[in-house]
């Protein structure tokens, strides 16, 4: 939704206010308002008017065994990692640690949400940018080949999920200590072939993304990701940026602080008081490493080169990814053995715990003070998207002076195909983008 | 421009959201195999979560996402009951006001305190509310999320110009011929199952574990059709059976569709022997 607006105030400068009341095409409700001033962007606010839902809030006095299900509900697109960061952090307070094929299930069920959150993104939400269209749905129309294909691996995601947790969006089965059902090893093996199929998918997304034409545009960011020692990183390791930092996720809350402003219902986080990326861009820059030889092969075969440091090329991360996590997927399907029991004995005991784990869109903190009935004292979750949000800002700041001599509408247009390209996820953050361009003076 | 472009006489859609996780909306776009024929079947006019193409109503059906929360948005409802001929609520926050009507029994000014730093900032109500207490619905779809096939069945029957009926009875039937063994029975799990709607294919049950009724009440079951489910009985089962202690057996009800009214009233009953 867009709109116009110009004022004419007393001593004749003109102020012009561009809306876009609703940015379309990313999770949740927010708005954007920025100011130009004598042809020069003044401010740039990213509103959330997202409502609250108080998660943190009614957390407390919940027994930890009713956090999984509960802590689901903050995201529809990723519940998987919103469990996946709170098990982790009860289990370092009940000092359980899940290893072994526990562990490998828990990193295919992850694995899973990245194919069908990415798939997501990349086919129906993004890429209609790069090819001119409103929606995927109506790109099918010319592009049906392509659309069907993306549709498919969302699909394949999903069936991974949906066999682990009985459902793609908030599944049932993930529990403190891992889970009430493991699946047999015929059930994953009639995943095989689709899954292969997917990988070939897969293969041919990351081309045809590379093959969009991308702005010019490299700011200069620090990264953030997590890094672990032997693989690309899921649900474990420590958090290091490219500005050198590393630290153990207990230190999370020491380096990165949350701060509230006026305009939005998302806190603001930042690291060292300066904004930071979070998200396939800074996972694969942070991690390349720890990809497959199949992946770096594609990224080799196109003449990508890490690291990516345009923003517009996430879509390249993410469809990089998703080809990760194809082959990742069967590898941990061929090395399958059912475990013994499904999930591991907990004793409950007081205490705090963090984790920090790879959400589709970056890394998410949880801390949980739990007392010595198993209830919630205190909870603490930190999303991907508050993360990026002073990025997205000072993205839009750098990205806006090209754009000024252009119409409102298309300046709007722009800047709502920069917020899309992190994937925000509004819902996730407040714990509609409208934006909002106001103008003053010349231009 | 042909008058019998069937372009034009496609029925036309409306999405849209209020307080939720996007997950019902996602549920549409999980028709993996069908998204592509809705799109050519249904006018998607407004779904801005999908599509930057945003058409002003009337619109012949709108989905709704969420519940109300805010002054601004138990505003913005009535407007878009005004542009809808036929309005269906999709899942358990727009159908019993979500998981974030817990702070229905709660103080909000605490809870702004516990998660902002400036509450001052924050402009919430005091309450999450379905949109039933808001507005006329005309179907309510429950689930959290819904069930895409229940989706689609309801939308194909509004398409042909059919009321949807959709089995309002309890968990356990499809549980049973899913042929699961009763974790209730068996295993001493607190499960709802008994007083939750059928619908989600007895997932929980299935998966084994109890069912902790994100489908919201059964009707009929003892009491009688459209009838609320016999939560009492359950309840009593947690309490004296299962040794749940009274704020155990009240959070069991006061979950995901907590404010719902046969499982508010069940967890409120409880509140009392706390």
């Amino acid at each position: 939704m867009e709109g116009t607006e110009r004022t004419k105030p007393e001593g004749g400068r003109e102020t012009r206010t561009i809306a876009v009341d609703l940015v379309a095409r990313v999770e949740g409700e927010g708005a954007l308002r920025v100011t130009v001033k004598d042809g020069t962007v003044q401010d740039v606010e990213l509103r959330i008017f997202e409502p609250p839902r108080f998660f943190e809030a009614f957390l407390q006095g919940r027994h930890y065994s009713e956090v999984p299900d509960i802590v689901a509900r903050i995201c529809g697109i990723c519940p998987v990692a919103y469990q996946m960061s709170a098990v982790h952090a009860l289990e370092q307070i009940f000092a359980v640690k899940v290893e072994g094929t526990l562990r490998d299930l828990r990193r295919l069920l992850y694995c899973g949400e990245w194919i069908e959150s990415h798939a997501l993104h990349v086919y129906l939400l993004q890429a209609p940018d790069f090819l001119g269209y409103d929606s995927g749905i109506a790109m099918a129309k010319d592009h049906a080949a392509v659309v069907t294909r993306g549709l498919r691996l969302k699909k394949a995601g999903n069936a991974i999920m949906t066999l682990l947790g009985g459902r793609s969006v908030h599944p049932v089965s993930v529990q403190v200590g891992g889970f009430s059902r493991v699946p047999l090893r015929r059930e994953l093996e009639a995943l095989k072939d689709e899954l292969l199929w997917a990988r070939d998918a897969a293969m041919e997304t990351v081309r045809w993304v590379a093959s969009f034409e991308f702005p010019d545009f490299t700011p200069d960011y620090t990264y953030v990701a997590l890094r672990h020692p032997d693989e690309y990183p899921l649900n474990e390791g420590q958090i290091v940026a490219s500005n050198g930092l590393q630290i153990s996720v207990s230190e999370f809350e020491q380096h990165f602080t949350e701060h509230q402003v006026a305009y939005s219902n998302a806190l603001h986080c930042t690291l060292q008081g300066a904004p930071y990326l979070v998200g396939p861009l800074a996972r694969l820059n942070l991690n390349q490493k720890h990809l497959t030889l199949l992946t770096t092969q594609a990224l080799a075969d196109l003449g990508l080169a890490l690291p990516l440091r345009n923003p517009f090329h996430g879509i390249i991360a993410r469809a990089v990814e998703v080809l990760y996590a194809l082959d990742e997927s069967l590898r941990l399907i061929e090395r399958y053995e059912p475990p013994p029991l499904p999930s591991l004995p907990v004793t409950v005991r007081a205490g705090i715990g963090m984790a920090c784990t790879e959400a589709p869109r970056g890394i998410l903190y949880h801390r949980y003070h739990v007392d010595g009935d198993g209830l919630i004292r205190e909870a603490k979750i930190v999303p991907p998207t508050s993360q990026n949000q002073g990025r997205i800002e000072q993205d839009l700041r750098l990205f806006m002076p090209r754009l000024l001599s252009r119409p409102d509408n298309e300046v709007a247009l722009e800047c709502e195909r920069v917020i899309r390209c992190y994937d925000p996820c509004i819902s996730c953050a407040t714990h509609f983008l409208k934006l909002d361009i106001k103008r003053e003076g010349a231009m | 421009m042909s008058k019998h472009d069937p372009e034009k006489t496609r029925p036309k859609l409306g999405v849209l959201k209020f307080a939720s996780c996007d997950g019902c909306q996602l549920s549409i776009l999980n028709l993996e195999d069908d998204l592509l024929a809705l799109g050519r079947a249904l006018d998607i006019a407004y779904f801005p979560e999908a599509s930057s193409s945003v058409n002003p109503g009337p619109y012949d059906l709108v989905l709704v996402e969420g519940s109300i929360t805010t002054a601004e948005d138990a505003h913005r409802i009535r407007s878009v009951r005004e542009q809808a001929k036929v309005l269906v609520t999709i899942g358990a926050c727009a159908t019993a006001g979500g998981i974030q009507a817990l702070r229905n029994w709660d103080d909000i000014e605490a809870f702004k305190r516990a998660v902002y730093p400036r509450p001052d900032y924050i402009q919430s109500l005091s309450t999450s509310t379905p949109i039933s207490e808001h507005i006329h619905v005309d179907f309510e779809l429950w689930g959290c999320p819904i069930d895409k096939g229940q989706l689609l069945r309801v939308l194909t029957d509004l398409l042909a110009g059919v009321q949807p009926r959709l089995p309002a009875d309890s968990v356990c039937l499809e549980c049973k011929r899913r042929g699961n063994v009763c974790v209730l029975v068996a295993k001493g799990m607190p499960c709802l199952g008994p007083v939750t709607r059928a619908g989600c294919g007895a997932i929980c049950p299935s998966m084994g574990r109890d069912c902790y009724g994100c489908f919201g009440p059964s009707e009929g079951a003892r009491k009688g059709p459209g009838l609320p489910p016999n939560t009492t009985s359950l309840a009593q089962h947690f309490y004296g059976e299962l040794q749940l202690i009274p704020v155990e057996v009240l959070r069991r009800f006061r979950g995901i569709n907590g404010y719902a009214a046969p499982f508010k009233e069940e967890s409120e009953s409880w509140d009392k022997k706390t």
